[in-house]
């Protein structure tokens, strides 16, 4: 199977050549830091055109497919369009917080999204405790969300971080306990040794029970905490009118939007990482021909595709159900997740132990 | 020189009724003279900026009702990609006034106006927007938006059926095209005295 | 029991009208007196508010009161006046109906009549700094430019009241402390359902106090009308509640034929039933997709889009409107239906049951729907009649409040339909009444559309229509509520006065007391579900 180490060895083994070891690490860093923030606008783009496409399709109607050939240029002018309009500032606002706010939203977005690995040997951010790493840096995105509620002066946005802040606070204890339960499985916290320990079958067949309702758990809880689907009353456009970012114009709008998008496929890139197995391909133990053949498609092409097919799943579920009440996604999460989880988490516990897995 | 065409896709240039004002504009907007560079720099701006104009979801009456059917799925405005209609003023593109403007009404109007970021545009829906409409002799109605505001392009009707809503917003996407954007749309408003 | 004689009773003064409805002219010092007896006594029990109309008479200023009784079913009309132009005052009845508060701030607003104990005398539709009062036949517009000043808003109201001795003195009575917080709802936003804005006084997430402000779509139609002919008056009705515009014109139609006895031939009748009962489902449909889209389900918004455009396809070959009609006429209708008008309702008809199904499966089924809708923002039926709550709004309150079946008009005392009513009187009960009302619409439908008989589309009226002198009421089942016209006329060819009842006006003056203890999500909800159009309650 395509094995990136072999590009990037060899990329080293050829700058190392002519400048010192040191230089040549700081050059490699900046390439990488280049094509993460490429990557990351690509995949925004790809996103923002799947969802306007797919929502469309759910709705009985087209969707864009005038600018370029099946509205493949939309986003591109809607991006251009961003990048020139004029950003507002305020007159009464807390100056620093407020141009601070679309930056540490997209800081924690990124940290996120390096930690995903895309092909073998392709990790950008990876140690041993990558699962409590990827936690951790997804939760600065609050304080993101909360420093643009309070320093637009508004009372709307105030009221929109608020609710922000709780509901993502309390969902990623759901998130947490569900990464916990497929650690407990896998033995590992680090990314790319729980994507190889896959090899001989998916997470979520190996782990049969707690692992499917793990699943199910975390789809839901990852869902809450991107603020998308039926808990996205935060930015709900009909009850406060945009939400924590209703006074960002231009560019920082921009950065809230993308972040947006970019949190949904990180859920899903770490769904389809910790439970489905990330870029191996579908193994069947006994089944060697098989396995041969599933190996000749690259590892990004199943991780994108498992991926996407998370989003699209996201998505699906977005277009379909209305939205609950803040009270209602508190009480969902502190009374019905958390015990769930718990117990789950317990049940996978004793069948390690006893060896109850495949 | 040769006047710049905006091309629409599927609509030819001969079919649009109003193309003297564009070509007025353009002559004025050209008469210093185009730097070759910043007018192919112009162009794919321009581009970007007229194929994506989101709407400030804003409708008073009856015409309101038109423009959510237009967002339906049987004129999809989608397909423009015009759906992404923001509720915040401060993100969105236009404002198409769609219904009455009363005397109450319009500080709150001129309010929502001056909080749009530039480049922004307006665009009077319906009778009552354009002039007044059926409204015109009442003691509480301002006679049309652009008492109050510039109007960068008017649609009248009583209400406009979808299709004419379309050729509003054609027109105005022809206005964007043409428009110079370096030097021109993109320069810092001079302050009210 | 006799309602003149039991009025003669108590107000020997009183006085009798010749013409149009039985009126009785009641001086102002014994109204309210009378007013609370015909309330509170058990034979006569007028408990529902219909209409208070402000009215200036050249020399007095007046108020018209439409009262009717849900118990008995028996309507009376009363007048009152007062002679002082420069400071009219007149006893408030706010104490028997709460339908009275928004109306009263109404005429103080047109008229600058101060009603004794209304314990909030604001203006309702026009801005503070207004100076004048448009309704009176003696104003000054030119004392009105435009202004394009920020509007301040005050936290206090006056209120005028008897204090022990039976003196007039001015009270100032507050509406929202300084320590409240306080949010400013509106006038543009996505789910108003137009412009209308609420000051919200919250505590965390739960809504301790509403006020509503109106009046930023308020176009002046009722003044408009007073220099208009009557046909001239029917262009602007479609622009009332634009849902509702086949109903609307039907209102005012049938009031100007039944003051000049004019009857219209059979298939006018057939052809008007018809086309309200299409307008009402078309009505709904949208309050299904806008209830839908408010609560975050944005599919259903495009599935119900998609089904009215139906409806309107078929409006616009007879009608040449979508959104507008214009069909109605003094004496008939515009033009004969068009030649495949059956064809395509029964074919609209066969499409749309199934697709009700699919309706109630995605979004009514759903159980994030029910913990959003169920047992939120009830409103009993006791207020439902107080403040005159008619339309899904009463009748998902228990009260059966169907003018098609109280008093029945066109076609409606032929057929057979039920009247739908609820108990519950929750967010869910007003949603079911309209999505069940639909079906019976298409009953109705169904029973006419084969029927039509052949006839004249316009009765032969004069160029010029004069109603005679009088006060004329009629009123109709409009898609929201009981849309009511009143007309006084002089026997010219401009109506006196011309009012429209509104079907808005009570739900918005209900939501205070429907909102208290919720949160700011269920105000959406309820917004939704009480289903108002701003221009119907602007005018």
């Amino acid at each position: 199977m395509f094995d990136f180490s072999i590009v990037s060895s060899w990329i080293h083994g050829l700058l190392t050549g002519f400048m010192p070891e040191g230089l040549a690490i700081f050059l490699e860093c900046v390439v990488i830091g280049v094509c993460i923030m490429l990557m990351y606008a690509v995949l925004a783009i790809v996103l923002i055109y799947m969802e306007r496409k797919v929502c469309a399709f759910f709705q009985c109607r087209l969707g864009p497919n005038r600018v370029g050939k099946y509205g493949l240029m939309q986003v591109f002018a809607d991006v251009f369009k961003m990048l020139i309009k004029e950003i507002i500032t305020l007159k009464n606002s807390d100056r620093l917080l407020y141009n601070l706010a679309p930056y540490m939203v997209i800081l924690a977005s990124i940290l996120s999204f390096s930690c995903l690995p895309i092909n073998k040997g392709m990790e950008i951010i990876d140690f041993n405790i990558g699962v409590f790493f990827l936690m951790a840096a997804s939760s600065i995105g609050v304080v993101g969300i909360l420093l643009a509620g309070w320093s637009s002066n508004n009372k709307f946005t105030l009221i929109g971080a608020m609710r922000s802040g709780a509901q993502i606070i309390s969902y990623e204890l759901s998130v947490g306990l569900s990464i916990l339960t497929m650690v407990v499985l896998t033995g590992t916290m680090s990314f790319s040794e729980i994507v190889e320990g896959q090899a001989d079958g998916w997470n979520i067949f190996k782990g049969h029970i707690p692992a499917l309702i793990a699943f199910i758990v975390y789809l839901i809880a990852g869902n809450a905490e991107t603020n998308r689907g039926p808990f996205d009353l935060p930015e709900a456009e009909s009850e406060l009118t945009a939400g924590y970012h209703t006074e960002y114009s231009g560019m920082h709008f921009g950065f809230f939007y993308l972040a947006e998008y970019l949190n949904l496929f990180i859920v899903s890139g770490v769904a389809a990482t910790v439970f489905l197995g990330g870029w191996m391909p579908f193994h069947v133990s006994g089944l060697d021909g098989f396995n041969a053949i599933m190996d000749f498609i690259p590892g990004f092409v199943w991780f994108f595709a498992k991926a996407f097919f998370v989003v699209f799943l996201l998505m699906w579920i977005k277009w379909t159900f209305p939205r609950l009440r803040i009270d209602q996604i508190l009480k969902l999460e502190w009374k019905f997740l958390v015990p769930i989880s718990m117990f789950n988490l317990l049940l996978m516990v004793l069948i390690v132990v006893f060896g109850l897995h495949f | 020189m040769e006047i710049k065409k905006p091309k629409i896709k599927s609509m030819q240039y001969e079919d649009f009724q109003d193309n003297e004002y564009l070509e007025k504009m353009v002559a004025e907007l050209n008469a210093e003279g185009t730097n070759v560079l910043l007018g192919k720099l112009d162009d794919l701006i321009n581009w970007g900026r007229s194929n994506s104009l989101w709407p400030l979801t804003f409708a008073t009456s009856c015409c309101g009702i038109e423009f959510m059917a237009l967002g339906a799925a049987r004129y999809d405005m989608a397909r423009f990609g015009f759906e992404v209609a923001r509720a915040s003023p401060r993100q969105a593109d236009m404002i198409m006034v769609c219904g009455t403007i009363t005397d109450r009404m319009a500080p709150v109007l001129k309010r929502l106006y001056d909080q749009m970021p530039d480049p922004k545009y307006v665009v009077a829906v319906g009778g009552c927007a354009v002039s007044g409409g059926p409204f015109k002799k009442s003691y509480h109605v301002v006679n049309g938006v652009d008492q109050i505001m510039p109007v960068d392009v008017y649609i009248p009707g009583c209400p406009p059926r979808p299709e004419a809503f379309y050729y509003g917003m054609m027109q105005l996407q022809r206005k964007v095209k043409l428009e110079k954007f370096f030097g021109g749309v993109n320069r810092k408003e001079k302050e009210e005295k | 029991m006799n309602i003149k004689d039991r009025i003669l009773e108590i107000v020997p003064e009183a006085q009798f009208a010749e013409q149009g409805d039985l009126t009785a002219t009641i001086p102002a010092e014994s109204f309210h007196a009378l007013a609370e007896r015909l309330k509170n006594d058990k034979d006569t029990q007028f408990d529902f508010l219909l209409s208070l109309t402000g009215m200036d008479w050249g020399e007095t200023l007046g108020v018209v009161y439409h009262l009717e009784s849900t118990v008995y079913g028996h309507t009376i009309v009363l007048k009152t006046m007062t002679a002082d132009r420069e400071k009219p005052e007149l006893a408030s009845v706010t104490d028997l109906w709460r339908a009275a508060e928004f109306n009263e701030r109404e005429v103080f607003d047109f008229f600058g009549i101060r009603f004794i104990n209304n314990s909030d005398m604001r203006r309702l539709y026009l801005r503070e700094d207004w100076v004048g009062y448009p309704l009176r036949k003696d104003y000054d517009d030119s004392l009105n430019p435009l202004r394009m000043t920020n509007e301040v808003t005050e936290d206090t109201t006056e209120e005028l009241s008897l204090d022990e001795e039976g003196n007039l003195v001015n009270k100032t009575n507050v509406l929202f402390e300084d320590k409240e917080y306080v949010v400013n709802i509106g006038p543009q936003h996505p789910a108003t359902h137009g412009v209308l804005r609420f000051r919200t006084s919250l505590e965390g997430e739960t809504i301790k106090k509403i006020e509503p402000y109106c009046g930023y779509i308020h176009r002046g139609i009722e003044k408009m009308n007073e220099s208009l002919t009557y046909p001239q008056t029917l262009a602007l009705t479609d622009r009332l509640d634009y849902l509702a515009s086949h109903q609307n014109r039907h209102a005012v139609c049938m009031c100007v034929e039944k003051a000049m006895g004019v009857e219209v031939s059979e298939r006018v009748q057939y052809i008007r039933t018809i086309m309200d009962e299409l307008q009402r489902i078309d009505s709904h449909l949208l309050f299904y997709s806008c209830a839908c889209m408010d609560l975050g389900g944005l599919t259903a918004f495009f599935y119900g889009f998609r089904d009215r455009e139906k409806i309107l396809d078929i409006f616009e070959a007879t009608t040449g409107g979508r959104l507008i009609q214009n069909y109605n006429t003094i004496g008939g209708v515009q033009a004969d239906i068009h030649p495949d008008f059956v064809k395509d309702v029964k074919e609209f008809i066969a499409y749309l049951r199934p697709i009700l199904k699919e309706y109630h499966d995605i979004f009514t089924g759903n159980i994030i729907v029910h913990q959003r809708m169920k047992g939120v923002g009830v409103l009993t039926r006791e207020d439902a009649i107080s403040f005159g709550a008619t339309g899904g709004t009463g009748r998902a309150s228990g009260w059966a409040c169907d003018t098609r079946k109280r008093k029945p008009y066109a076609m409606y005392g032929k057929v057979d339909f039920k009247e739908i009513v609820y108990n519950e009187g929750d967010c869910f009960a007003r949603y079911m009444v309209r999505m069940d009302e639909i079906l019976e619409s298409m009953k109705i439908i169904e029973q006419l559309i084969d029927n039509i008989p052949a006839g004249d589309y316009q009765v032969k009226m004069k160029p010029i229509i004069r109603v005679p002198e009088g006060n004329y009421f009629a009123s109709v089942e409009a898609s929201r509520g009981e849309f009511g016209v009143f007309i006084e006329s002089h026997g010219d060819k401009f109506p006196y006065r011309m009012k429209y009842r509104s079907t808005g006006l009570p739900l918005v003056s209900a939501i205070d007391t429907i909102t208290r203890g919720a949160k700011i999500a269920d105000l959406i909800a309820i917004g939704a579900t009480l289903d108002y159009v701003v221009p119907d309650i602007d005018r």
